[in-house]
């Protein structure tokens, strides 16, 4: 369960991004979450993993106040959230398969285990072979699907998606919306930040919309 | 403990694989590390050898005892065993007042003596003592003045206060060297790990967006300093042992002038593997600032 209590993060200088927001969002629940640019939505999404904190109010994940949790907590927190962002943020001196290796290492996973997570998510994002490659080769949409695969390969409860189709042509964004729906099927929770709402028209998602850092349930 | 090698093993091929990437840039640092590590572990290994060298030279340090003219038998028997009950003395000779002459004779001086009718030498304990320290001779011949018999006390410790002081300024000047070279050294690691942490912004950036915590980010440059002090440690035991080399025969025919054989100058394995120790200890502080400074969430 995630729970936003009366959220407002007002960056220095003054801008408001988020002003006395409230939101549940159930676990295994797909939500999409849609607003102009500057609405809010990075912001929202930056507060679960703690990469920012509120102003004011509080952020709950699973019941721990992730608004308040001590730096040297924040690691183990993110280790249980996947993060797709808008620019894939791949390492481009790494191949495909250490990319994804990565977050496997870093949970302190057996070699044995992790070979055999990668291999999985490589298959799930339609990549087995590839992952000799280097992310320079690839598409830009076989490159965020291996940002995909990097961020559900810990296999995460809650997957996080800020914009993960902006730069891709429609046939590979509704490839994307469709892993993330086979994700939220075998119930993880799925945020998704888009400006492409119709992306998940099919699945009959939780719509909520921000603006000027207000939240509009649709 | 095994995913604890597992990490150290990925950190150190990581590191390695930095390094690699950029050879050039990694024989530059290692050399500046090499050379100025070369001059204060050489320094240190010759100032060693100087001193077994000038104590060979200068023979053991001498205290020479001149008994009256009128001095007893049973007074040179007290004085004797005098000697022997001091705890600090290694060595008792005493030389009788004809074998001083006759050495004097063979030293040439024959012809000065042949005009002399009596032997105006006295007869003379010489003894030499345990340690080399100006204090203990000084001690000593203060209170064998008050020995009934003896004329005269004569210390040889002045080149012993002498070669102390010159040694001990090289020993003060080469740590002294050795601090600011090993400062310079860690400021050199420093700034390298400033740069690498600059150039891989975007790995550290995506590492702790995916978990990781601060010693799983900071373990790759740590290793990366402290390999890098290795292979300057290494570059200076190779320029230490070639600098040896080449001074070993200038350094023995100096020996042959003073009548000493001197042994060749060399860097034994303790000593190589303490360089790199050290080398490898400064790379690993230079790291250690550096991060602190500059990876701190």
């Amino acid at each position: 369960m995630i729970v936003f209590d009366r959220v407002t993060k007002r960056y220095p200088g003054g801008y408001t991004a988020l002003d006395g927001v409230n939101l549940r969002i159930a676990p295994g629940e797909l939500v999409v979450l849609s607003g102009h640019s500057g609405a809010g939505k990075s912001t929202l999404f930056k507060l679960i993993p703690a990469i920012v904190r509120p102003t004011t109010g509080t952020v709950m994940l699973n019941d721990q106040d992730v608004s308040r949790l001590p730096k040297r907590a924040i690691p183990y927190l993110r280790r249980n959230i996947g993060l797709v962002l808008q620019e894939s943020r791949l390492l481009f001196d790494r191949s495909v398969y250490d990319n994804i290796l990565l977050p496997l290492i870093i949970n302190g996973q057996p070699p044995s285990e992790a070979a055999r997570r990668v291999s999985a998510a490589l298959d799930r994002v339609g990549l087995s072979g590839r992952e000799k490659e280097f992310p320079a080769g690839l598409s830009g949409g076989e490159q965020q699907r291996v940002a995909i695969a990097r961020a559900f390969v810990n296999r995460p409860s809650i997957l996080i998606a800020d914009e993960p189709t902006a730069h891709l042509d429609p046939v590979y964004a509704s490839e994307i919306a469709e892993l993330f729906k086979s994700f939220n099927s075998a119930g993880v929770t799925v945020l998704v930040a888009t400006h492409d709402t119709s992306l998940f028209r099919h699945w009959s998602p939780r719509r909520i919309a921000l603006d000027h850092g207000r939240l509009m349930e649709q | 403990m095994r995913n604890w090698l597992y990490l150290h093993t990925r950190a150190v091929s990581r590191a390695l694989a930095r390094l690699a990437r950029q050879p050039f840039g990694t024989l530059l640092s290692a050399l500046v590390m090499g050379i100025a590590l070369t001059l204060p572990a050489g320094g240190m290994i010759l100032l060693d050898h100087a001193s077994t060298l000038a104590r060979g030279v200068s023979g053991k340090p001498e205290i020479s005892l001149f008994l009256n003219d009128d001095a007893s038998p049973a007074q040179t028997d007290a004085i004797r065993q005098n000697l022997q009950a001091e705890a600090q003395i290694e060595g008792i000779r005493f030389v009788p007042r004809d074998v001083a002459l006759k050495q004097l004779e063979n030293n040439g001086l024959g012809d000065v003596l042949g005009g002399i009718a009596a032997n105006p030498l006295p007869d003379a304990f010489v003894v030499t003592l345990k340690g080399d320290d100006p204090a203990l001779f000084d001690t000593l011949s203060t209170k064998m003045r008050n020995w009934a018999g003896i004329a005269h006390v004569q210390i040889d410790s002045a080149w012993v206060k002498r070669l102390a002081a010159l040694l001990e300024l090289v020993r003060v000047t080469i740590w002294v060297l050795s601090v600011l070279l090993g400062l310079a050294l860690a400021i050199v690691t420093f700034n390298t790990i400033r740069l690498q942490i600059l150039t891989q912004e975007n790995e550290i950036e995506v590492s702790r967006l995916l978990g990781a915590t601060d010693r799983f980010i900071r373990r790759p440059f740590y290793w990366f300093g402290t390999l890098q002090g290795v292979l300057g440690g290494l570059i200076a035991v190779g320029a230490v042992w070639a600098g040896f080399h080449v001074l070993s025969a200038p350094i023995a025919k100096v020996g042959e002038t003073w009548g000493m054989p001197v042994a060749p100058v060399s860097l034994n394995g303790i000593e190589g593997l303490a360089i790199v120790a050290a080398a490898a200890a400064l790379g690993w502080l230079g790291t250690a600032i550096s991060v602190r400074r500059y990876l701190t969430m």
